[in-house]
């Protein structure tokens, strides 16, 4: 047993903890100790996902409870997978987020930055459903936080639909962990899935309500149609590098349907059945909505959350299917679709510290246009799914492992046209912001803004849109773009290493029986 | 008693529900309150209705009530307060910001002002 299992909990809460007592006045301090916080971090996922890559489940027993009476934490290939993901998309975010100065647009984003990293790695490393729903809120309201991040009358609105739907989230979160629990009388998620799969089949009505309801409240968290009506405004009006980071938020929903409904309600049984019977045609709503939002927005902030929708969608397409080589396709497309997700907002926001507003209609050329067109064109056709990025390589699995479906000809007709509704919404954006831009370019652009000089300690509050005066690095922030887009050339020329790991984390999920082992049996020297 | 609680959770939803669908934040906020409520009785139902029993093992009782659901209703009951009182702050600071208290987005998050 690694301690280590519990260190992406504990590191970034004690650096979170740490920055609000003693650097809450220094920004520099707080800047540096974040940062290496969170290379440490990925420091940490590196070695865990060495540690499930030899395909061994991990489970570390907090207080050394014995299985279903304590908390358990599992480490598998999928959650080391989304944890490396997580850590890699925070540390490389956080670099924009520095080089555009908008962690100095309110107070405690580095705090409430390292908060959020607790909650996401908490949730993808427990075993414990009704600590799930604890590392949930912990995620949340560090993300309430940092979506009102820098203020602003229309931030603020959209953050109150945010945070009221997901109250209700969580009030239905609740209720379905008690009606599990009613039915189970455990919260374990191994010892659960013994349990249900001991269950007469003519006894699982209320397990079917409460697997229904839990699907539910994780497609919230994944905003699938009709349950997406939170996303748009809420990503669309948060700060850039905060709904950057969000795009890994939709995939905490889509990371805890597949997590719940292969192993505590396979697709074997009748539950899982029904919860597949449901998910499928949400995950086509989902992507029609989505695909088509592209095309109907006139907000680049917008188009980017219509794009994050439609993403969703093509995953839990997949997801639905609940075979191992649905989910292998599954998980390399979620690795692509956080990474171009993620750049498309950073993007998107590179654009509004120049022009002032994100609205698509022509406007003064940019400085720096051609470097930012040549990002978007590139991050809108790796969201779009074509090649030669790896979304299309993604899309192309899902299409082949959907093959012989029942409802094969619905998903390639949804995921074949919506590609080119995508593509079109794209190119629409794209040709109204570069294309048509005014020329000359602003009255004397300086395309290399002087030295960033010393940090103010005073934070500047209330403008909702961060522009180039403030920006501590523009350098930085095109580094931090092409970093991701360097990780999308990488998955495509890797595609094929990365495919096997997909198979092979998607073959240890399609076997719960291994999780019952490691996590009920052995359990000698416990309490 | 049986009857008790569940009519009780069943209205507190139901007016909770209604509260959270109006248009003003206040309500919502009372919604969200009341439904909060309603899960939290229902949490206590989960581990069977059992009245006057204590819930640790102890020599010579035979009847126990099973102490997790109280447990999880006190984790319940912090997080639900903790995330009302961040959703009546931002719609304090909303209203403020914005002017009024409605809570669906006005057409200039959609739309850009100039061509209303």
């Amino acid at each position: 047993m690694s301690h280590l299992l519990i260190a992406p909990v504990l590191l970034p809460a004690v650096i979170g903890a740490l920055i609000i007592l003693w650097m809450r006045d220094d920004l520099l301090l707080q800047r540096v100790f974040s940062i290496a916080g969170t290379v440490a971090l990925l420091g940490v996922a590196l070695y865990l996902a060495g540690l499930a890559g030899t395909g061994q489940i991990q489970v570390y027993r907090l207080g050394n409870w014995a299985a279903p009476f304590g908390i358990v934490l599992m480490l598998d290939r999928l959650a080391a997978l989304m944890l490396l993901l997580t850590a890699a998309l925070a540390l490389v975010v956080q670099l924009y987020a520095t080089g555009s100065g908008w962690d100095r647009k309110g107070w405690h984003f580095h705090a409430l930055w390292q908060f959020q990293l607790m909650g996401l790695c908490g949730a993808f490393l427990t075993g414990d459903a009704f600590n799930l729903f604890v590392f949930f809120e912990i995620l949340l309201i560090a993300s309430y936080g940092l979506m009102i991040h820098g203020g602003g009358a229309m931030r603020l609105r959209a953050g109150v639909q945010y945070i009221a739907y997901n109250l209700v989230g969580s009030v239905l979160f609740l209720a379905a962990l008690g009606v599990l629990y009613a039915v189970t009388g455990t919260l374990n998620m191994a010892d659960m899935a013994a349990r249900v799969a001991a269950m007469p089949a003519q006894d699982t009505a209320l397990l079917r309500t409460g697997a229904v309801l839990l699907m539910l409240v994780f497609a919230i968290k994944a905003a699938l149609v009709p349950l997406h009506f939170w996303l748009p405004s809420t990503y669309a009006d948060a700060p850039g590098p905060v709904a950057a980071l969000f795009a890994i938020m939709t995939k905490v929903g889509i990371y805890a349907i597949i997590r719940f409904f292969t192993l505590v309600f396979p697709h074997g049984g009748t539950t899982g059945q029904v919860v597949a019977e449901l998910l499928l045609p949400a995950a086509l709503f989902t992507l029609a909505i989505g695909q088509i939002g592209i095309l109907g927005s006139r907000h680049l902030g917008r188009v980017a959350a219509f794009a994050a929708i439609g993403s969703v969608g093509t995953l839990a397409v997949a997801v639905a299917q609940f075979s191992p080589q649905a989910t292998a396709a599954a998980l390399y497309y979620l690795i692509h679709s956080t990474l171009a997700g993620a750049a498309l907002f950073l993007i998107a926001d590179m654009i509004g510290a120049r022009r002032g507003d994100l609205w698509l209609r022509p406007g003064p050329a940019l400085p720096w246009q051609g470097m930012i067109a040549a990002f978007f064109m590139a991050s809108a056709v790796a969201m779009a799914g074509m090649p030669p990025f790896s979304g299309f390589f993604g899309k192309l699995m899902i299409l082949q492992a959907t093959q012989g479906a029942p409802w094969a000809v619905w998903i390639w007709g949804t995921v074949l046209s919506t590609s080119l509704v995508a593509i079109y919404g794209m190119a629409r954006a794209g040709s109204v912001l570069f294309w048509q831009a005014r020329e000359p370019a602003l009255p004397a652009p300086d395309p290399e803004p002087g030295p960033p000089g010393p940090i103010p300690t005073k934070l500047e509050t209330h403008e909702p849109i961060q522009d180039l005066g403030d920006a501590a690095s523009p350098a930085l922030t095109a580094v931090a773009v092409g970093a991701l887009l360097a990780g999308i050339v990488a998955l495509t020329l890797l595609a094929g290493p990365a495919m096997r790991l997909a198979e092979a984390a998607a073959a240890q999920l399609h076997d719960p029986a291994a999780y019952l082992g490691a996590v009920l049996h052995g359990q000698e020297g416990t309490k | 008693m049986e009857l008790l609680l569940s009519s009780a959770i069943g209205v507190m939803t139901a007016a909770g529900i209604y509260l959270i669908l109006r248009r003003r934040s206040f309500a919502v906020v009372l919604g969200t309150t009341m439904l909060s409520y309603a899960i939290n009785l229902f949490l206590f139902s989960t581990g069977r209705l059992v009245v006057d029993a204590p819930p640790v093992l102890r020599d010579g009782v035979a009847a126990h009530t099973d102490p997790l659901p109280q447990a999880l209703v006190l984790t319940a009951i912090v997080i639900s307060f903790g995330m009302t009182a961040v959703l009546v702050m931002m719609a304090l600071g909303a209203w403020l910001e914005g002017g009024d208290d409605r809570v669906d987005m006005p057409r200039d998050d959609r739309a850009p002002p100039e061509d209303a």
